[in-house]
């Protein structure tokens, strides 16, 4: 191995804007976190880019009630800050959504993590919430439990989510600043009043910060997420990420705002807009040193079930669970087995990329001529190697290679290639869509690519490769970025400031 | 007095639990206020709290049959001629 990983070779890392293990390459988002956290967090398939490669999640909607408005959700879908707006979830009596759990983990033991999240807010619904909780704590104690909330009525219910062992809570905070706020949400339901304008921004972001600050005294995981809404709180995000990390949230997820005018939503209907892959991409790597980001969301629907990015959420509609008779103290002896092998494998990969770093910590770092770095695209379905057909992905993982080793970027959607054919003719065909959504890569790494997409992408600048069919993402990426360098590609001009300032 | 609760509710669970009379049901195709046990909240609530927290312009009326939150009220969105 030529290339060092960026986050492992820390110390060789210049300084910058990358504050020490904190740079957004796929494993350092564990290892720079104390041990306690790391401990609860590595096989967590939202924390962790190398977990949710193996482990699943899955969502119930059993709390549909709000007690605030955002602009960018319509009320007559699910809640937008965890899941995607316009969708609407099947909505679950505590009972039915603790029966489809049970349901879902015997099915698919890598389901490691149970979220209650939207439509609505959870702690708007209590009682609902924390009947489920209670019921899955006794029936399935090794389903880890999370949360993600508004906020609102966060400080109220600190309390009662550290009696159930809760260890994960989202809050979603787009704003510290109630001017920023109030264009953002229009009212809130505080004190049996609804209350506008920027007098309810005030409340709401006094009771996150509040909330913030009761679940990190108390031991509970924090994870903040942000909608980026350009125009409104792109420049203000630097700072909510700046405060929430002082105050202890592990993590920061920034997310893009989604406002498609048929979704009904204030922002959708008002035109405004969502930020681009770039203007995404540049707030991440901004924020970045002052916080783990997380570029592996993919804003998954509340009801979503599966891996992440990965929907099997049709085999578990409730008619299909009211059939199943499921034995759940058998299957989570079977579900014990599956996990210990996942385990030992994340744990012989973790000890192979120490085992490198030695390596080159030994060999030392020659001082290596600095080449520009190179963003590429991978067709993966998981377990981190390149498994997918161009023609299938509907989404692509974006990797940054450099003269420093190679860091993980995000993901980028798009409709699948081999689906597009019915829609041709009609506005954008599915090549065309990939090919934009892929703008701005060099490469694009697949198990297979067909021959019809080949002159298109070469034309776009974007070599397809799909000579690393099953290697590990990050082998691959590392080999390619070499064979280029080899090839003299990469002797352009580089942006040097970009990577070393 | 009574408020009314009209098909344009979403069944979204906001305004049962808040009701201080019980007069709120969930009933198909959407929920329902039972007239003879809605006080408008009258010596519980200075506002009704139905309508206090309904996210949705439109669904709830008073007496008279008009909106408690007219169309444009709660989200801004402006009005479409359609
Ligand atoms: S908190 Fe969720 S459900 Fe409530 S208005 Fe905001 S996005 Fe919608
Ligand atoms: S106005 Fe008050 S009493 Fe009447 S239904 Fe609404 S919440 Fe209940
Ligand atoms: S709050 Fe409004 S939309 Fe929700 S259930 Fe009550 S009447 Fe229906």
């Amino acid at each position: 191995m030529q290339l060092p990983v960026i986050n492992n070779a820390a110390s060789e890392a210049p300084k910058g804007g990358c504050s020490a293990g904190s740079c957004g390459s796929t494993d350092d988002q564990m290892n720079h976190l104390p041990e306690h956290i790391r401990e609860k967090v590595f096989n967590h398939p939202c924390y962790s880019e190398e977990a949710h490669h193996y482990f699943a999640r899955m969502h119930v909607a059993v709390a549909p009630a709000c007690n605030i408005q955002c602009n960018y959700c319509n009320r007559k879908y699910d809640c937008a800050n965890e899941s995607r707006p316009g969708v609407v979830s099947e909505l679950h009596h505590p009972v039915q959504a603790v029966k489809k759990v049970l349901a879902v983990a015997a099915t698919i033991p890598q389901m490691t993590v149970l979220g209650i999240a939207g439509p609505g807010d959870p702690l708007a619904n209590p009682e609902r919430t924390f009947e489920t909780f209670r019921m899955l704590s006794e029936q399935a104690p090794d389903i880890k439990l999370c949360v993600s909330t508004n906020g609102l009525s966060l400080p109220d219910n600190v309390e009662e989510l550290a009696k159930y062992n809760i260890d994960h809570v989202t809050i979603t905070i787009n704003c510290v600043d109630p001017d920023v706020g109030a264009q953002i949400y229009p009212w809130i339901f505080w004190k049996n009043k609804r209350i506008k304008g920027r007098e309810a921004a005030e409340i709401l972001i006094a009771q996150q910060q509040k909330g913030l600050e009761m679940l990190v005294a108390k031991g509970i995981l924090v994870k903040v997420n942000s909608v980026l809404i350009p125009g409104v709180n792109d420049k203000h995000l630097e700072e909510v990420s700046k405060i929430v990390k002082a105050k202890g949230a592990f993590l920061h997820n920034v997310m893009p705002l989604i406002s498609e005018a048929e979704h009904g939503t204030y922002y959708g209907l008002t035109g405004q807009r969502g930020p681009t892959n770039e203007e995404l991409q540049a707030l991440q790597d901004a924020c970045e040193g002052d916080m783990n980001m997380m570029r592996h969301c993919r804003q998954c629907r509340a009801d979503a079930v599966g891996l992440l990015g990965e929907d099997r959420g049709s085999e578990f509609t409730m008619d299909k669970v009211e059939q199943m008779e499921i034995n759940y103290p058998e299957a989570m002896k079977m579900r014990a087995e599956v996990h210990a092998a996942i385990n030992e494998e994340l744990e012989s990969k973790r000890l192979a990329k120490e085992t490198k770093v030695q390596l080159v910590s030994i060999q030392g770092l020659k001082p290596k001529e600095v080449t520009r770095p190179v963003l590429m695209a991978v067709a993966t379905k998981g377990n981190g190697v390149i498994n997918e057909h161009f023609g299938h992905a509907s989404e692509f993982l974006i990797y940054e290679a450099s003269s420093e080793g190679m860091r993980f970027i995000g993901h980028r959607k798009t409709k699948p290639y081999c689906e597009g054919g019915d829609t041709c003719g009609d506005g954008e065909s599915a090549l065309d869509t990939t090919l934009r959504v892929l703008a701005g890569c060099e490469v694009v790494l697949c198990s297979k690519v067909g021959y019809e997409p080949w002159g298109p992408l070469e034309a776009a600048g974007i070599q397809p490769n799909g000579e690393h069919a099953m290697e590990p993402i990050e082998d691959a990426v590392l080999k390619v970025y070499e064979e280029m360098r080899a090839a003299g590609k990469l002797d352009k001009p580089v942006n040097l400031q970009l990577k070393v300032a | 007095m009574s408020l009314e609760i009209i098909e344009s509710c979403t069944n979204c669970w906001a305004c049962e639990p808040l009701c201080p009379s019980k007069a709120i049901y969930e009933a198909k195709p959407h929920f329902l206020i039972d007239p003879d046990k809605c006080t408008e909240c009258a010596g519980d609530f200075e506002d009704p709290q139905c309508a206090a927290i309904c996210p949705i312009e439109g669904a709830i009326l008073n007496e008279d049959g008009v909106p408690m939150n007219p169309i444009g009220s709660l989200t801004g969105i402006p009005v479409r001629a359609d």
